[in-house]
C-alpha cells in the first residue's frame, strides 16, 4: 500500500513536472516578444491545457497530505515563503488568462502577471528542490532551520537552473504546436536555453562537489545512478540533431526525456528517504486505515481515469494549432 | 492585542477562505444554473435560453477562475502555517482532501474544458451531460469540503495513536448527522446565491429597459427558485442549529448570547455581549423562545458561557454577530422572494420599479449570508481547531515568526485585491452589456469565436 502511494505521489510530481513545466516556459517566453499576434498565438498553445496542468499540483499537494502526513506538514511549512510565493505566482498567472480578454486597456497589466508569476512559481519550485538537496536542518526528527533555512546560494542557483529548464521545455512546445513566426523565434531559442541549462548543471555538479553534498555519497553507493544522466546526455544529443534537422516533434520529447532523467536521478539518490536523509517513506506513511480507505476510494480507479482524461485532452487538442478557434 | 504569528495566521486563513467561498458559492449556483438553460433549450427550441446559457458562460469562466486559483491556496495553507494540525489530522483530513481533488475538482475542470471549447466538436446531448457534470463536480467539491469541516467540528470515528488521529470507522467520519445537514445548508446557500444574482441581473436589465426578453426569464427563474428554497434553507439552517447545540454547547451559548444557564432560556433578538463583565448591555429579549429553539420545549435548561472555564469559550461578539447578520439576510431574501413571486405571478412585478430595485440591489445579501455564516461556525469553534481535542495555539507551525506571517498576509491581501477588483470590474462590464442575442450570431458559424473574441476584449 506504501508503495502504492510513493508510485502515484512520483507519477503526480513528475506529470506536474512535465505539464506545468512547458506551459510556465511559455509564460516566461511570452517576455521575449511584444506582438500580439505572437503572445495569442503562445498562449493558444497552452489555453486549453494550462488549468488541467496545475491539476497535479493540487494532486500532489493532497496525496501528499493523505498518503504522506509528516513530508506534507515538514516541507509546507519549512518552506513557507517560497511556497506562498509560489502560490501568489500561479494566481496571478491563473487569472491572467482570463482577465487579459476582457478589456484591451488593461492587458498589459495581465501580460505582466502572466510572465511575472511563471517567473516565481519556476524560481520558487526550483528553490524548494534545490534545498531539498542541499538537505534541511533538523533536530530530533524536527525541523529546526527556521522560517529562512530553505535560503542559500545553492538553492537559488537551482531557482535560476529551473526557470532555464523550464523555458526550453516552453520553446519545444512552442516548436511542435505552432508555425510562421512563434516557431521560428522558438527554434533560435532552444539552442541558447539548452546551452544554458547544460551550464548550468556544471555548476551544480561542481558546487555540489566543493560543498561535499550527502548526496553525492549515494553515486559512490550506487553507480547504477549514472544510467540517468547517461540518457540525459542521448537525450541530449538526439534533441541537438533534431534542432539541426529543423524537426518540430522530437525536442518536445526529448528535453521531456532529460527532465525524467533528472527526476529519477534526484528520487533514486533520495530513495528510502522523503526528506533526504531524515525521513523516510515509511516512517512518513499515514496509517494502513487511510492508505486503503485512499487506495479503494480514489487511487485504484479514479487516478487511472485522471491519467486517461489527461491524455484524451491532449489528443483532442493535439497536432499544429492553425485553425484552431478557442476562447483564449 | 499582540500580532502574534498565532493571530496573524489565523487572519490569514480567514481571509483566504472568506475570499475563496465567494466563488464556489456563485459557481454552484450557476453551473445548475447552465444545466437548467441547456437542457430547457434542447426541449424547447428557444433561442433565449440559449442566448442566456452563452451569456453566463462567460461569467462562468471568469469566477471560476478565480474560485479555481484561490483554492489551490487552501491545499496548501494547512502545511504551511498549521503543521502541527496536518500532521496530527493528515490520515483524516488528507484522505478527505484528496477525495476532493480526484472526485470533484478533475470533473469539473474536465468538463469545464468541453462548455469552453468544444460546443461544435460534440453532440448536444454531450454537452448537456458535460455541464451536468461541471454541476455535478462542483457540488461534490463542496460535499467533501463539509465533511473535512465537518470532522473537525465534529470529530468522530478516530483513536489517538503515536500522536495523530488515526481513522477507524469512515463511516462514521462522513456519513454522520451534522454532515447532513451542514452540507444542504451550504449547497442550498449557493444555489440561492446564484438565484438572487439571476433574479438581479434581470431586475437590472428591466429597469434599464434593455433585453427584456431575458431580463424576464432570469427575474422569473431566479425570485421562483429562491421562493422555493428560501423556506427549506431556514428548515436546514435550523438542524444545523440542532447539530451545534448537542455537539458545541460553548458555540451555541455564544451564539445565543447567553452568559448564565436559565430555564426556561429565553431568546436574545438584540445586545451588546460584554464579555468582561460576563453580561449583555442594551439587551431584547423574548422569554421561553431560547427554549423552544434550541430544544423544542418550553421548559428545558440552556447551559451559558460561563459554564465554561474561560480558556474554553469562544469569543463571543462576532459569532453573536455574524450570526444575526446570516438571518436578517435570510429573512429579507425571503420577504424579497416571495413578494415578487407573488407579482410576477399576478404580472404586476415588471411595473413596480421599487421592488425592481430592491431585488437589484439584493445582490450581496446571499454572500453577506454565507461568509457571516462560515464566520459564526469558525469563530464560534474557538479555541480549537479539532473541536474538544486540539487547541487553536497547538495547531500553528512552531516556528513560525510574526514577520513571515505578517508579509504573507500582506501580500495575500495586495494580490486577492488587486485581482477582486478587476475581477468585479470584468463580471460587472459582462453583465452590463448583457446577452448578446445568439441566434443572430449563428448566421455566421465561422467568425463566432473570433467574433466573441473581439466583442470580450473590445
Amino acid at each position: 500500500m506504501v508503495m502504492f502511494w510513493v508510485s502515484l505521489l512520483a507519477i503526480s510530481v513528475l506529470l506536474y513536472l512535465l505539464l506545468d513545466g512547458f506551459d510556465l516556459g511559455v509564460g516566461m517566453l511570452l517576455g521575449t516578444t511584444n506582438s500580439e499576434d505572437n503572445r495569442r498565438a503562445m498562449l493558444n498553445a497552452i489555453g486549453p491545457v494550462w488549468d488541467g496542468n496545475e491539476t497535479w499540483l493540487v494532486v500532489t499537494g493532497v496525496i501528499l497530505w493523505g498518503a504522506f502526513p509528516v513530508v506534507y506538514a515538514t516541507l509546507l511549512s519549512a518552506f513557507y515563503i517560497p511556497v506562498i510565493l509560489m502560490l501568489l505566482g500561479l494566481i496571478l498567472r491563473g487569472v491572467s488568462f482570463e482577465f487579459r480578454n476582457q478589456h484591451l486597456g488593461t492587458r498589459w497589466i495581465w501580460d505582466s502577471c502572466f510572465i511575472l508569476g511563471s517567473l516565481a512559481a519556476s524560481f520558487m519550485q526550483g528553490v524548494m528542490v534545490g534545498a531539498m538537496v542541499q538537505g534541511l536542518r533538523f533536530t530530533d526528527g524536527q525541523y529546526s532551520g527556521g522560517v529562512f533555512g530553505w535560503f542559500s546560494d545553492f538553492s537559488i542557483l537551482c531557482g535560476a537552473g529551473l526557470c532555464l529548464g523550464y523555458a526550453l521545455l516552453g520553446a519545444c512546445w512552442l516548436v511542435r504546436k505552432c508555425d510562421s513566426e512563434v516557431r521560428e523565434v522558438a527554434r533560435r531559442q532552444i539552442p541558447i536555453l539548452a546551452a544554458a541549462v547544460l551550464a548550468f548543471l556544471v555548476v551544480v555538479f561542481i558546487h555540489a562537489l566543493s560543498d561535499n553534498l550527502p548526496i553525492m555519497h549515494r553515486w559512490i553507493d550506487r553507480p547504477y545512478l549514472f544510467a540517468f544522466p547517461a540518457i540525459g546526455v542521448v537525450a541530449a544529443v538526439v534533441l541537438a540533431s533534431s534542432i539541426l534537422h529543423r524537426n518540430d516533434y522530437w525536442p518536445f520529447y526529448m528535453v521531456s526525456l532529460m527532465f525524467v532523467a533528472a527526476f529519477g536521478t534526484l528520487a533514486l539518490s533520495f530513495w528510502p528517504y522523503m526528506i533526504p536523509f531524515e525521513i523516510t517513506i515509511d516512517a512518513a506513511a499515514a496509517p494502513p486505515s487511510t492508505l486503503s480507505f485512499m487506495f479503494w476510494g480514489e487511487g485504484l480507479w479514479v487516478f487511472p481515469l485522471m491519467l486517461l482524461y489527461t491524455a484524451i485532452g491532449y489528443r483532442v487538442f493535439s497536432g499544429k494549432l492553425g485553425s484552431m478557434h478557442g476562447h483564449y | 492585542m499582540d500580532l502574534t504569528a498565532l493571530l496573524l495566521s489565523r487572519i490569514q486563513f480567514g481571509f483566504t477562505v472568506s475570499f475563496h467561498i465567494i466563488f464556489p458559492a456563485f459557481t454552484i449556483g450557476l453551473a445548475a444554473w447552465l444545466t437548467v438553460l441547456e437542457a430547457l433549450h434542447l426541449r424547447t427550441g428557444r433561442p433565449v435560453y440559449r442566448t442566456l446559457f452563452e451569456f453566463w458562460l462567460k461569467i462562468f469562466g471568469v469566477a471560476f477562475g478565480m474560485g479555481v486559483v484561490s483554492g489551490v491556496v487552501m491545499a496548501f495553507q494547512f502545511g504551511t502555517n498549521w503543521s502541527v494540525l496536518s500532521k496530527m489530522s493528515g490520515p483524516i483530513q488528507g484522505p478527505l482532501l484528496s477525495f476532493e481533488t480526484f472526485w470533484a475538482f478533475t470533473l469539473e475542470a474536465g468538463f469545464f474544458g468541453v462548455l469552453i471549447f468544444a460546443r461544435n466538436r460534440v453532440s448536444p446531448w454531450f454537452y448537456l451531460f458535460s455541464s451536468a457534470m461541471v454541476a455535478l463536480g462542483t457540488a461534490l467539491s463542496a460535499f467533501w469540503i463539509m465533511v473535512n469541516n465537518t470532522w473537525m467540528q465534529v470529530p468522530l470515528g478516530y483513536v489517538v495513536q503515536d500522536g495523530r488521529f488515526v481513522p477507524v470507522d469512515w463511516t462514521k467520519i462522513i456519513f454522520n448527522s451534522a454532515v447532513w445537514s451542514r452540507f444542504p445548508h451550504m449547497i442550498l446557500a449557493a444555489f440561492l446565491t446564484g438565484a438572487f444574482c439571476v433574479a438581479a441581473t434581470g431586475a437590472w436589465y428591466l429597469l434599464r429597459e434593455k433585453h427584456r426578453a431575458e431580463g424576464r426569464v432570469m427575474l422569473r427563474m431566479g425570485l421562483f427558485l429562491a421562493a422555493v428554497l428560501v423556506p427549506v434553507q431556514l428548515v436546514f439552517g435550523h438542524f444545523v442549529g440542532d447539530y451545534v447545540h448537542d455537539y458545541q454547547p460553548a458555540k451555541f451559548a455564544a451564539i445565543e448570547g447567553r452568559w448564565h444557564d436559565e430555564q426556561p432560556a429565553s431568546e436574545v433578538v438584540i445586545a451588546l455581549p460584554d464579555p468582561t463583565a460576563e453580561t449583555n448591555k442594551y439587551e431584547i429579549k423574548i422569554p421561553v423562545l431560547g427554549s423552544i429553539i434550541a430544544s423544542m420545549s418550553l421548559t428545558s435548561k440552556e447551559v451559558g458561557l460561563t459554564d465554561f472555564p474561560p480558556q474554553d469559550r469562544p469569543p463571543v461578539l462576532i459569532p453573536f454577530a455574524t450570526f444575526r447578520i446570516m438571518v436578517g439576510c435570510g429573512l429579507i431574501m425571503l420577504a424579497l422572494a416571495w413578494l415578487g413571486s407573488y407579482l410576477s405571478v399576478k404580472d404586476r412585478l415588471e411595473r413596480n420599479r421599487l421592488l425592481l430595485w430592491s431585488i437589484f440591489l439584493s445582490f450581496p445579501l446571499p454572500f453577506i449570508a454565507i461568509i457571516t455564516g462560515w464566520w459564526t461556525a469558525e469563530v464560534g469553534r474557538q479555541p480549537w481547531t479539532v473541536y474538544g481535542v486540539l487547541r487553536t495555539a497547538d495547531s500553528m507551525t512552531p516556528f513560525l515568526t510574526a514577520p513571515a506571517a505578517l508579509t504573507s498576509l500582506i501580500l495575500f491581501c495586495a494580490v486577492y485585491v488587486f485581482i477582486f477588483s478587476f475581477g468585479t470590474y470584468y463580471i460587472y462590464r459582462l453583465l452590463r452589456g448583457g446577452p448578446s442575442n445568439w441566434s443572430m450570431s449563428v448566421v455566421h458559424q465561422e467568425p463566432v469565436a473570433a467574433a466573441g473574441y473581439i466583442a470580450a476584449g473590445e
